[in-house]
């Protein structure tokens, strides 16, 4: 890389490889990559993890400097400070919706945050292609051809063409189902999965005419096989999301991230820049690594999340015998007295606790059992919420030390020594059935063995509701269970209350 | 650069990647990938490129409008996805006192 690989300039069309041109900029691009690795190895540890991001901002700010003082056009008078306006305006309105978007942002609502940024990622994909295609000699990645009748045209070479085809394919895909999944998580639209006939045949139908259209791209640039392929790309996009269900968001969300970054790394290959491949390969694997741990979390195949469908309708054989078997209904003081006497509590935290904006008292009710002399610790599983992390974020704003907090693997074997486990807005990561009952949707799916503790409390709207999985909880039934049925906010408050 | 040379880049730190993305700790995902998310922005580059380029004839103009676009939709990502990762993280404490009261 670097210089010396200029041959392109030698061929009569000066604009050819025009941006790698100048060696200081290809330096600088990759000093950028270099930032943004070092931006994801600080989040190695949270006390590190601030460093990460000011590394990112740097190599951001070092890739845009770069690229406004090797392109902004400079005529004999000068600078041409009308472009340099129009894109700082540009900047401009694009930073304050952003700020302010980032500001106000609930920490409850990050998964909808997240699924917007994307669909923004891809959406800009698609346009910076597009900008591509429509402008090539800008992008230094066609040759002038001067016919001897009629106007002189760019031809774009043919590995830019594939480059350019992916690119806008997968933004497309990125952004219309980066919009679904935020419609879905906004609750805009129902998290019920849909299911239209023969989507499978429909969704490799398509996929196949994207592949084709693009091989055939390098035959004939005209303009209709480049917007077919971006429309086609939309159609799937939204083709392959509207299919997933509410509980299977993790893996959604982890993989348009995944997605995000290759488009990125597409429109890197295209325009030969370090920054843009070196942070799409980074994207792109941190998106993959996250779908993959969340699959396996679930004990479930990628491809059985991308084929959909999970928790729609499963016979509700399970659902309707729920109530017929006896269980044990607590009180608030019942839980407050159990609570304060115990040695070590375990709170497990889930969706639920999210909804009811529960984390805030939840920290509060953990303050006064530390008064009481209780051992508090936190266990998360990894697919809680609806992004991965995402437990530990809303923990963290309420302030929960993060040495309080445990994983799955870290913490599952002290549920024996424990004498409460506190399972708040978490059902189906607690479901026993994962391990022994081999006809369970959910059998093989690592869960918290909250059943081992020596009391569970188990706070819940209401008995009649299962889970995403559509599948009862034996741990409701038990001996040892005390159900506190109630809106989790308001039965924690309660709990508060009675310890004082 | 040529072909091979881009790919090299591509397929090397796609390993980086690998490893370092294993090695971020569970309880900071969320930030990952909204701070992965402001990284991939860096199309914006892209998008500066096709703005700051001379429009000549009809498709230069719009490509030219469709680059500022792209800026403007680059931008809210990543002074959103930086602020707001910051703002995750800014959460993220230590037990002030690391002695637990039982014991």
């Amino acid at each position: 890389m670097g210089p010396g690989l200029r041959r392109g300039d030698d061929k009569g069309s000066g604009m050819e490889h025009a941006i790698s041109v100048n060696p200081w900029a290809s330096l600088a691009y990759l000093v950028a990559g270099v930032c943004f690795i070092l931006a994801l190895r600080g989040l190695s540890s949270p006390a590190s993890s601030q460093r990460g991001n000011r590394f990112g901002i740097i190599g951001m700010t070092i890739a845009v400097v770069t690229t406004l003082v090797t392109h902004v056009p400079t005529f004999r008078a000068g600078i041409d400070w009308v472009t340099v306006a129009e894109i700082l305006a540009a900047i401009g309105i694009g930073a304050a919706i952003g700020l302010v978007t980032a500001r106000r942002i609930a920490m409850t609502d990050m998964p909808q945050l997240v699924a917007a940024f994307h669909s923004l990622v891809g959406l800009a994909a698609v346009l910076v292609a597009a900008a591509a295609y429509l402008n090539p000699q800008a992008f230094g990645i066609a040759d002038m051809v001067i016919p001897m009748i009629g106007q002189p045209f760019a031809v774009i070479h043919q590995v830019s063409r594939v480059e350019m085809g992916l690119g806008v394919a997968i933004g497309a895909i990125t952004f219309s189902g980066s919009v679904i999944a935020f419609l879905k998580l906004n609750g805009n639209m129902g998290g019920k999965p849909i299911m239209l006939p023969g989507r499978h045949v429909i969704n490799l139908a398509v996929l196949a005419g994207i592949l084709g259209l693009i091989a055939y791209f390098t035959t004939d640039q005209s303009a209709w096989v480049f917007w077919t392929i971006t429309a086609l790309s939309f159609a799937i996009g939204f083709l392959l999301i509207i299919p997933i269900g509410g509980a299977d968001m993790p893996v959604v969300v982890s993989m348009l991230n995944s997605y995000s970054g290759w488009a990125a790394a597409a429109m890197g290959f295209t325009l030969h820049n370090s920054a843009m491949i070196i942070t799409g390969a980074l994207v792109g694997s941190s998106g993959a690594i996250l779908s993959y741990i969340m699959c396996r979390a679930m004990n479930r195949s990628f491809i059985s999340v991308i084929a959909g469908g999970f928790g729609a309708d499963t016979g509700g054989g399970g659902a309707a015998a729920a109530t017929d078997r006896p269980w044990k209904r607590g009180s608030a003081e019942d839980a407050a007295f159990l609570l304060s006497q115990a040695e070590q509590v375990i709170i497990v935290p889930g969706y639920g606790m999210a909804v009811a904006q529960a984390q805030h008292v939840l920290r509060e009710m953990g303050d006064k059992l530390k008064e009481h002399g209780v051992r508090i610790k936190y266990a998360i599983h990894p697919v809680a919420g609806r992004m991965p992390g995402h437990m530990n974020v809303l923990l963290a704003e309420a302030n929960v030390p993060y040495d309080d907090v445990f994983e799955l693997e870290d913490i599952n074997s002290e549920f024996a020594q424990t004498d409460v486990a506190f399972v708040i807005g978490a059902n189906d990561v607690t479901n026993p059935a994962a391990k022994t009952d081999k006809t369970s949707p959910i059998y093989g799916m690592p869960v918290l063995d909250v059943e081992k503790a020596k009391t569970v409390l188990f706070i819940k709207r209401s008995m009649g509701g299962v889970g995403y999985a559509g599948v009862d909880n034996d741990v409701f039934y038990m001996d040892n269970t005390m159900m506190l049925l109630s809106d989790a906010k308001k039965m924690v408050e309660e709990i508060v209350k009675s310890l004082d | 650069m040529d072909f091979i040379s881009i790919l090299s880049i591509f397929v090397l730190a796609c390993f980086v990647g690998y490893f370092v993305v294993w090695a971020v700790t569970p309880a900071l995902h969320t930030p990952l990938m909204a701070v992965t998310n402001a990284i991939s922005s860096v199309i914006i580059v892209g998008a500066l490129i096709a703005a700051a380029a001379v429009g000549l004839g009809g498709s230069g103009a719009v490509s030219k409008g469709l680059g500022l676009v792209a800026v403007a939709l680059a931008s809210v990502n990543i002074f959103g996805g930086f602020a707001v990762t910051a703002r995750m993280l800014a959460m993220y404490k230590k037990k002030e006192r690391p002695a637990v009261v039982s014991k």
